[in-house]
């Protein structure tokens, strides 16, 4: 059939598109085995490991690597709670100031960055708030709402009200049918969900660089790296591992949120 | 209390009690449901949002260099000065520029994707979009310094092609040129293309599915070559994903001051002056003003896109 096979001029320039959107990412990989560490000489001279023994040993990256995962795993429970609870009561029902609601935690994500950013620091110093490891998770929660919110609302729409009717006619109170019918319904939603907002808090660097002080997000120190090149080997490791670490996150929540159309109480 | 008990028993304990009032009164449990959020967004975030609003509306003594707190719209007179106008002028051009190119270059993977994919493509091509969209912001643009160094792989390709001239007289054009490609505005330009690119892919991906092949063959029946096929069926009915990416690509361009900081000359862009005003330079009224920018002009822009139903695309 002719409609099913796609002319050749679109195949190329689909695989184009693709390929523009993966060669960088991949030339990052053939960079962490150089041998040269003054410029970014193509092609590589040399290759090596000794880079990733060094980047091993260097404490200023654990550090920033710490925190970036204390600061996204904090996040990340917080946006989880507060977007669950928005998803819930959008979806349900209908009352008064729903779409405001709605935009309210679309607003943090849809505004460019810079501005949450200012926002919140010139807030936190109006307020004599000090920078602190709290204020870099009070800006990253902040926009990871969105993320929980838009997998949750999707998921508690499929959900039947019948199945709620059911469990809280059988006995079940409202806490119990929560846990019960609730929870495991909207669980997988609520993992991926959960993943893609501490990817997005793990790799955020323009409202950090508002709400940090001294402290170092491993984008920061990147960033650093970027604007001030100290050992460009040791960057180059550390991009790949980031690339890496990354990639299994959204691999996870593809997986998880892949064939949800048959959720319990759905079929009739 | 006994035609109660025929039907179920009052639930004892404050907990049983708490849950049957959320049973029996659903805008109380909507209430418990939306205060925490509503009150972290609305007091951390909208708070903020106007506190920095009503900074714009202060300025900047010009002697003592300190802020002086009365209403004045001195701090917005100071955007239309030349060399701050210039800067607000760039960064909507570059964005323009960066959401056509998108558009362009996002369209045929969108398609493809929506159309011709099956299978095992269909989840090559779905996560083939994911990954660059989630992976690293900082590493992505950190891979086209590698890029875009004048020792990197692109001059390489070009000498190796023996067309290193052809790079030469390009890079000699004024304001698009530099003297390597990482100091120029092609690649600032090059850079914010990559990095956005999936924002626009998506929406286009979900509005195209949407469009039914039946159409598509009507129009062909019809005689329409597939260029105006294209032009006069598809394209419409794609538009409106096109313009729910624009939104991301645009805005996403309007305040990223990363980029043209590591990639780029030393023109600035709205993201860079709002940075540099309010951190080295002290002046947060102006650099207030300065974000007010990029909100304006989303808000004009959203109010379009929503005329054009590019929310339903999203």
């Amino acid at each position: 059939m002719r409609s099913d096979r796609a002319p050749l001029g679109l195949k190329v320039a689909a695989t184009c598109g693709l390929a523009f959107m993966h060669l960088p990412i991949l030339l990052i990989f053939v960079y962490a085995f150089t041998t040269e560490d003054k410029s970014y000489q193509w092609p590589p001279p040399g290759v090596t490991l000794k880079w990733f023994a060094v980047t091993w040993g260097r404490t200023d990256v654990w550090e920033a690597l710490g925190l970036s995962l204390q600061v996204a795993s904090i996040s990340t429970v917080i946006a989880l709670v507060l977007g669950t609870l928005c998803a819930a009561a959008v979806s349900r029902t209908r009352f008064f100031g729903r779409e405001t609601i709605s935009l309210l935690v679309i607003l943090p994500i849809a505004l460019p960055g810079i501005i949450t950013g200012i926002s919140l620091r010139s807030a936190f110093n109006l307020a004599d708030i000090p920078f602190s490891f709290w204020t870099i998770v009070l800006g990253h929660a902040t926009f990871c709402v969105v993320v929980v919110y838009n997998n949750a609302v999707a998921r508690f729409r499929r959900v039947s009200g019948n199945l709620i009717e059911a469990s809280m006619d059988l006995g079940a109170n409202s806490f119990q049918t929560f846990r019960y019918v609730i929870l495991p319904n909207i669980a997988t939603a609520l993992l991926a969900g959960g993943m893609l907002a501490f990817a997005l808090s793990f790799d955020e660097v323009i409202v950090t660089t508002f709400t940090a002080g001294q402290q170092q997000t491993l984008p920061i120190w990147m960033l650093e790296e970027l604007v001030r090149p100290r050992e460009r080997p040791v960057t180059n490791v550390v991009a790949m591992v980031v690339v890496l670490v990354t990639f299994l996150p959204i691999l996870g929540a593809y997986y998880l949120t892949r064939g949800t159309e048959t959720v319990a109480g759905q079929g009739k | 209390m006994t035609e109660q008990s025929a039907i179920m028993d009052r639930q004892g304990g404050l907990m049983g009690r708490l849950s049957d009032a959320l049973w029996r009164k659903p805008g109380l449990l909507i209430f418990l449901l939306i205060l925490p959020p509503a009150l972290w967004l609305g007091i951390i975030y909208l708070g903020s949002l106007f506190a920095l609003l009503a900074q714009s509306f202060f300025s900047v003594d010009e002697f003592s260099g300190l802020i002086q707190y009365e209403f004045t719209l001195k701090t917005y007179r100071e955007l239309l000065r030349p060399s701050n106008f210039d800067i607000i002028i760039r960064t909507v051009v570059m964005a323009a520029a960066v959401t056509l190119g998108a558009a362009i270059i996002g369209f045929p993977v969108a398609y493809y994707a929506a159309r011709y994919a099956r299978g095992k493509w269909r989840a090559i091509f779905y996560l083939g979009v994911m990954l660059p969209l989630w992976s690293s912001y900082l590493v992505k643009v950190y891979s086209w310094k590698l890029i875009l160094a004048k020792e990197g792989i692109l001059n390489w390709l070009f000498e190796t092609l023996r067309l290193g001239w052809l790079l030469n007289a390009y890079l000699a054009i004024p304001v698009i040129g530099g003297n390597s490609l990482s100091v120029s505005t092609t690649g600032t330009f090059l850079v914010f293309l990559y990095v956005w690119l999936p924002f626009m892919i998506l929406p286009i991906q979900a509005s195209l599915e949407r469009v039914p092949l039946s159409m598509l063959e009507a129009s062909g029946d019809l005689g329409a070559r597939p260029a105006q096929t294209f032009r006069h069926v598809l394209l419409p009915l794609a538009l409106p994903g096109v313009i729910a990416g624009s939104i991301f690509t645009f805005s996403l361009t309007l305040g990223d001051y990363i980029v043209p900081q590591i990639i780029g000359s030393s023109r600035r862009f709205i993201g860079q002056a709002v940075y540099a005003y309010q951190g080295t330079a002290g002046n947060i009224p102006l650099a207030a003003a300065f974000a007010v920018v990029p909100i304006l002009l989303m808000a004009v822009y959203l109010w379009i896109a929503k005329r054009q139903g590019a929310f339903d695309a999203l």
